[in-house]
């Protein structure tokens, strides 16, 4: 805070601070407390709100909790979240080791290039790339037809597919904060343990994984919650069979209109991704303020 | 304790764990008959990075116990060749031998060298002793022995109980220690220092050296040493190879390479020297005459001077003297100021006459302080034939 008074002096710095609160009460903190607030009431027509029968109750958890399928949908979501984020986790760690520490300036930039450019587009234009590319008469089922891999086409649409086209989705938000960590590491550290005897494996183990700690955890942070709230991917890609949660939660706000249990659903959602987030935080034993900065 | 006893101390503990090593040594040299294999070995090693040549066809042999330095200017190319030794890069030309065996395509890994680097290169989120006992965790060594070896070799290093502490608790001679202990634990034939001292304060490093030195002799250890500082290599080294781009100019003993220096580059940058350029006019068993705009001179010379080339004359200060008679050469000079050093003062003084004003050092005792000429006046400062060499221009 001094930080910022000292930088830009008492009246600007003061400016920005009354900003950002009023950004975290308008953006953050009022919605989140309508949207708590509502989800703890009844559903109820315009004219018996706020009347006798317009009470805290737990009954919108409850009906989630005691639902045949929605409480299976949620763990599901959590389950294919975490599966998204290890995919991304696996594919990026390699690629950002070798752009950060291996490629040439020259490489890098090519490299960068390239993988921005899809990023240019539209999430729901992307989305519709793979909805095109895995389609039962799509490339994908066609080339590996022609290669004899398959002998008819395969429907990928269903959970596979959400979670490929997500972790294409937010690939970028892992690479870019793991890239970033792996490159502030001392070359000097990687030839000391190599010239100590060390195996590559054990070079990535106990040095450039505990040096890009931060980075990893906030990689995970990031594609772990925007998998877990996101809809375009499952709607596009999904299945009759494979709904996501945040589906159920538009259909309760948007096509039943019952905007308290939709938002009972939502702050379910909310509470867990808050929990993965501090558990990851935990589990990586990176504190918050380092995992912002 | 002050930081430097510290250090003293640390390296009188490590003389005898290392002295066992040296003693092993010894009985397997023994052993062999004949001649022991070098400890390094280089032969027409290249090294190009993308059409620069960072080493020119370049060989040299580094004898077993030896404390061998190489001396240059930065961007010389020796950091290279110190890589190239620690497997980090692979020559484009050559071999290198380590202990007599072609190192051709063994990695760094595997091989009977550590390198101290410049900075120092500690794990920073590993303990002091996780940082020591790295090499033996890559080696499959035991957790419980490896916490043994440590503490051992952070008793040596004078830093015991220190085990449990991140490098960044530590000063930045402990830290050195560190890393001097880490280097030791996988007990290495070859040491390979990057400029280990050029990060501490002048008074440290001074006493480092002799530390390093005594170490090294009484441990029998071969050290390879890179360095920028010629006073670093000439206190320490029992031999040096001076080097610049990319190539290797001299390989001698500090005498030698003070002494009888071989190129242009090697008189001025060993020491301080003065210049004097000119024609050699002739030259027969080992003496030349140069002429110049600043008079005749004789000194000795290398075979392959020709009459007709284009040559220096490099005299040291020391070797001036304030009287001309008596001296084949003298130069003709005006005094123009001291810079008194203690036991001696240097004299700064201009050549008279000459097309361009070009100074030239003296150095003179405190004894003869009181006979100098004083600022502003001419005189001529005579030197022998003997303390003076005529090198070719490259």
């Amino acid at each position: 805070m001094t930080e910022i008074f000292q930088r830009f002096g008492k009246p600007l710095g003061g400016c920005f601070v009354v900003l950002v609160l009023l950004w975290l009460a308008g953006m953050v903190l009022v919605p989140g407390i309508f949207m708590i607030n509502s989800s703890l009431r009844p559903h109820l027509p315009p004219p018996l709100r706020g009347g006798d029968q317009d009470v805290y109750l737990f009954d919108n958890f409850a009906y989630l909790i005691n639902h045949s399928n929605h409480g299976q949908i949620f763990l599901k979501t959590v389950w294919s979240s975490a599966l998204v984020t290890m995919a991304t986790l696996l594919l990026c760690y390699p690629v950002a080791y070798w752009l950060a520490q291996v490629a040439s300036k020259w490489q890098m930039r090519v490299m960068l290039v390239l993988m921005l450019v899809p990023y240019l587009m539209n999430e729901v234009l992307r989305g519709l790339a793979w909805y095109i590319i895995l389609a039962l008469a799509g490339p994908l089922n066609a080339g590996l037809m022609a290669l004899g891999l398959l002998d008819e086409p395969v429907r990928w649409y269903g959970d596979g597919g959400v979670v490929a086209g997500m972790a294409y989705a937010y690939v970028l938000f892992m690479l870019f904060p793991i890239c970033n960590a792996i490159a502030t590491l001392e070359k000097d550290q990687i030839s000391a343990a190599r010239d100590l005897g060390s195996s590559a494996w054990r070079i990535h183990w106990r040095i450039v994984l505990p040096h890009a700690k931060v980075g990893v955890a906030t990689g995970c942070v990031f594609v772990f919650m925007m998998a877990a709230g996101s809809y375009v991917a499952p709607a596009l890609l999904g299945a009759p069979g494979s709904r996501w949660f945040t589906q159920i939660v538009y259909e309760w706000f948007f096509e039943i209109g019952n905007w308290n249990r939709g938002a009972a659903y939502g702050v379910a959602l909310m509470a867990m991704c808050l929990s993965v987030v501090l558990g990851l935080l935990a589990l990586f034993r990176v504190n918050l303020t380092s995992a912002i900065k | 304790m002050n930081c430097a006893e510290n250090i003293r101390t640390s390296f009188s503990v490590l003389d005898t764990l290392l002295s066992e090593k040296a003693g092993n040594a010894a009985g397997d040299m023994l052993v062999a008959s004949g001649c022991p294999p070098s400890a390094v070995r280089l032969s027409d090693v290249e090294m190009d990075f993308g059409g620069t040549q960072a080493i020119k066809r370049l060989s040299l042999d580094v004898k077993k116990g030896e404390f061998f330095s190489i001396l240059g200017p930065s961007g010389c190319g020796k950091t290279t060749l110190l890589r190239l030794i620690s497997g980090f890069l692979q020559p484009t030309a050559g071999q290198v031998f380590i202990n007599g065996r072609n190192m051709l395509s063994v990695p760094s890994n595997k091989r009977a060298t550590a390198m101290i680097f410049q900075s120092l290169a500690l794990f920073p989120f590993m303990t002091v002793w996780e940082n020591v006992a790295f090499g033996l965790e890559a080696r499959g060594v035991g957790k419980s022995e490896r916490r043994r070896e440590a503490e051992r070799l952070l008793e040596l290093v004078a830093l015991p109980g220190y085990g449990a502490r991140m490098p960044s608790e530590l000063s930045g001679g402990q830290r050195q220690r560190v890393a001097i202990a880490r280097a030791l634990a996988i007990k290495p034939e070859v040491l390979l220092l990057d400029e280990p001292l050029s990060a501490l304060d002048l008074k440290l490093r001074q006493h480092m050296r002799t530390e390093l030195r005594d170490l090294q002799k009484r441990t029998g250890v071969t050290f390879f040493y890179i360095t920028h500082d010629q006073s670093e290599a000439l206190a320490m080294s029992d031999r040096v190879a001076v080097m610049n781009a990319g190539a290797l100019q001299q390989v001698g003993t500090p005498q030698q390479l003070y002494s009888q220096p071989a190129t242009q580059f090697v008189a001025s940058f060993v020491g301080e020297t003065n210049a004097i350029a000119g024609v050699v006019v002739s030259s027969a068993s080992g003496t030349a005459v140069l002429d110049g705009p600043d008079g005749r001179f004789t000194g000795r010379c290398l075979a392959g001077l020709q009459p007709g080339m284009r040559a220096c004359l490099y005299v040291r200060p020391e070797a001036l003297n304030l009287e001309a008679n008596g001296y084949e050469n003298s130069l003709p000079l005006t005094m123009e100021r001291f810079d008194f050093e203690g036991a001696f003062a240097i004299a700064k003084a201009v050549v008279s006459g000459g097309t361009e004003p070009r100074q030239i050092s003296l150095t003179i005792s405190q004894r003869n302080l009181s006979e100098a000429p004083a600022v502003g006046a001419a005189f001529r400062a005579g030197f022998s034939s003997q303390d003076a060499i005529i090198l070719p221009d490259d």
